[in-house]
């Protein structure tokens, strides 16, 4: 090791978030993940919540990996199931703030369910979807989000099936907050994540994010330098929930805007578990039929 | 939980004429649990309905899920925040939760699941009696890891075992499963719920050292195997992943970390199946015939033993209060006394449990079965064991 990166090591002043005895960690060069922890860890701190009122849960895949580097307890569990984990944690202790990171396909596909419920429910998670546009784990096969045309190599001649628009798809369910940036936006993408953690109910944070390695390469984008030029040329900032197709993202053609922005951010009432009060406590028909025991 | 008040409110002391799915949800107040996330399926959704009610008036908290893939990480997830988890179900929920089951297993997270059996497979009698989900309960999530399971005869022991099986959870921080049946669970019958402080309580082995204080290992284990267990939000910073892990809880990809992990799961349950196991024996001491059987099955196994006993046969009953860990021990031991002749193993599917007691003995492992909707009455098991 060089002097010079002895001393960025032992300096950064992130370094309390994350558990650095972990790193070197397994993602790519030029991997868009690391930057969405790394808004993830800067939000955490500056949400004014203490840190060991964090949680972090994901599910399997690259992005899934998040939970495995942040310093806060966390919990890296099945494809598809961090919802509903992270449901059971925020239930049973409301106090604290629990996250769930993870990928557009464990998300959106086999987690599809349990997304649109906790939407619904207004669970009081924030959710960020690291949105790579494939199954960057497996070796980059197409996913819910690829756009259609693009390829794949599960879809070598171009994507067929339509995609889902995340955002709308968020808002449609019931979420309080949803965003859509990229990580190229950096500070509004910490910010968002930041409102998520402060706002009761549900979030949903999507992060475009490039995967050079599989849905890059695939797509000529480049490396991870050069689709984040393509997010810079293309992205334009609105305020409002654009309509079902221009949330639509297209690498094909080069006219097409990306919409990104903080699209919704209303007040519903956020999930509540049923109280005491609710029932009385014995149901009908179940009194003691004879004397209490001893008695008998 | 704590709460004395709360305590009396949640345990129904007295004697009721109760069902078997509700003495099931009463022993699951009992037993303390604070979080039940299900989804309904007959014949288990008197659990839910009564858990419903009841739960959140003790100050717990009751989730309908959106499925069963929810329902059992929901409860996982409340289980690593803390809570005792309960979730219950039938057959095709059963076969949705199996991947879970083994995160359960590789995270060591405590937690119930209770499978009111019934005819299958597919959809089947949903309405109908079932014993066939016996060794999907052992075997039914992929690799080798530990667990236990109960199988209640009667409503009194769907109370009590549901109890036990929460405090075999915690002790042992395994999955542990109440196979009921759908007999079992809509039948009616006299249940006798002890005074709240004689409800036996064991609860998961927690830190020695407070947060902070010094590096928290989240599975290093002493000689148990056990290890202690930290809970979201107190500090400790706990990882909890699927893949194979060392004693931080961080990935660590070797087939040397695996084999020792994946032995020490389920030496767990081994090295400790004494502790966990039960079985009772009914005119066992001089029987030639043993027949073993377990839930609504024992209950004609025991009329037909006694009616057989009296035209003179020698036969006897074991009958299994926890299918897993198998009271293999115990057989070997019969089997040494050199007086038994047979086994007779009735049960509601193709034989089961039958292959279980083939792999211990050479002597005629003899089968009553039927597929399901339907269970082996007293006078069919007569029929073989005269
Ligand atoms: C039940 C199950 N099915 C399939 C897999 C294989 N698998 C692992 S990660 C993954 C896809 C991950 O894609 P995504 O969520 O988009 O994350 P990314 O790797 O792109 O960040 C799949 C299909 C699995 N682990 N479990
Ligand atoms: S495969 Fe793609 S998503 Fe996974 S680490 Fe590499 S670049 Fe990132
Ligand atoms: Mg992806």
């Amino acid at each position: 090791m060089t002097a010079t990166s002895a001393v960025i090591a032992r300096d950064h002043p992130n370094d309390p978030l994350l558990r650095s005895d972990r790193f070197p960690h397994i993602l790519c060069p030029g991997c868009g993940i690391g930057t969405v922890i790394h808004c993830y860890v800067e939000a955490m701190a500056a949400s004014g919540v203490p840190l060991d009122n964090h949680v972090c849960v994901s599910g399997i895949g690259c992005s899934g990996r998040a939970a495995g580097y942040v310093n806060v307890d966390s919990y890296h569990t099945a494809h598809g199931r961090a919802i509903p984990f992270a449901l059971g944690i925020a239930i049973h202790k409301p106090e604290l703030r629990v996250t769930v990171i993870s990928g557009d396909g464990d998300l959106t596909a086999i987690g599809g369910n349990h997304f649109i419920h906790a939407a619904r429910r207004n669970m009081n998670l924030t959710v960020v979807c690291i949105n790579n546009f494939n199954y960057g784990m497996t070796g980059g096969q197409a996913g819910p989000t690829s756009p259609r045309g693009s390829i794949t190599s599960t879809a070598p001649k171009g994507v067929h099936d339509r995609p889902f628009n995340l955002p709308d798809l968020a808002r449609a369910a019931g979420a309080s907050f949803v965003a859509r940036w990229t990580i190229l936006h950096v500070r509004q993408l910490r910010d968002a994540i930041l409102r998520g953690l402060q706002k009761p109910g549900f979030s949903f944070i999507e992060a475009l994010s490039p995967c050079p390695t599989n849905f890059g390469r695939a797509n000529d984008l480049g490396d991870g330098m050069a689709e984040m030029e393509v997010y810079r040329q293309r992205c334009r900032i609105v305020q409002e929930l654009p309509g079902f197709d221009e949330l639509d993202i297209d690498f094909v053609d080069e006219e097409r805007p990306i919409a990104v922005g903080n699209f919704v951010d209303i007040d519903r009432h956020p999930y509540q578990p049923v109280g005491a009060d609710a029932f009385d406590n014995v149901p009908n028909g179940t009194q003691r039929v004879h004397h209490p025991v001893g008695e008998e | 939980m704590s709460d004395a008040p709360q305590r009396e409110q949640r345990v129904l002391s007295g004697t009721h004429f109760m069902l078997g799915d509700h003495a099931c949800a009463e022993g699951a107040l009992a037993g303390g649990v604070d979080y039940f996330g299900g989804y309904p399926i007959t014949p288990s959704t008197e659990i839910a309905e009564r858990l419903a009610r009841r739960l959140p008036a003790v100050g717990g908290k009751y989730v309908q899920m959106e499925d069963e893939l929810g329902s059992i990480m929901s409860i996982l997830g409340a289980s690593a925040a803390g809570a005792r988890s309960l979730t219950a179900t039938s057959g095709p929920g059963f076969s949705l939760m199996m991947e879970s089951i083994g995160l359960a297993a590789m995270m060591e997270l405590p937690c119930v699941i209770v499978d009111v059996q019934r005819a299958s497979p597919s959809t089947g009698l949903p309405t109908m009696v079932g014993q066939s989900d016996i060794l999907q309960a052992r075997w039914g999530s992929h690799g080798d890891y530990g667990m236990a399971a109960f199988s209640p005869a009667s409503p009194q022991e769907c109370f009590d075992l549901t109890v036990h099986a929460l405090n075999v959870a915690d002790q042992y921080r395994i999955p542990v499963f109440l196979m009921m049946d759908e007999v079992v669970a809509h039948m009616t019958e006299r249940v006798v719920i002890p005074p709240a402080d004689e409800v036996p309580l064991v609860h998961r082995k927690r830190p020695d050292h407070k947060p902070g204080a010094q590096r928290h290992l989240p599975y290093a284990v002493g000689e148990d195997g056990v290890p202690a267990m930290a809970h979201a939000g107190e500090g400790y910073k706990v990882h909890m992943t699927g893949l194979t892990h060392d004693e931080r809880g961080y990935p660590a990809l070797t087939p040397a970390t695996h084999n020792a992990l994946v032995n020490r799961l389920v030496d767990k349950v081994r090295h400790n199946a004494q502790h966990i196991m039960r079985y009772d024996e009914f005119e066992l001491d001089d029987a030639e015939t043993v027949v073993i059987a377990f839930g609504c099955t024992s209950r004609s196994a025991r009329q037909a033993v006694r009616q057989a006993r009296q035209r003179g046969a020698k036969c006897g009953l074991l009958r299994l209060v926890s299918v897993w860990p198998f009271p293999e021990q115990r057989i070997r031991e019969l089997l040494q006394r050199g007086t038994v002749r047979r086994f007779v193993v009735p049960e509601v599917n193709l034989g089961q449990l039958r292959r279980e007691v083939e792999r211990l003995t050479q002597l005629p492992v003899q089968r009553i079965n039927h597929a399901g909707g339907a269970m082996p009455t007293p006078a069919d098991i007569l029929e073989v064991l005269l």
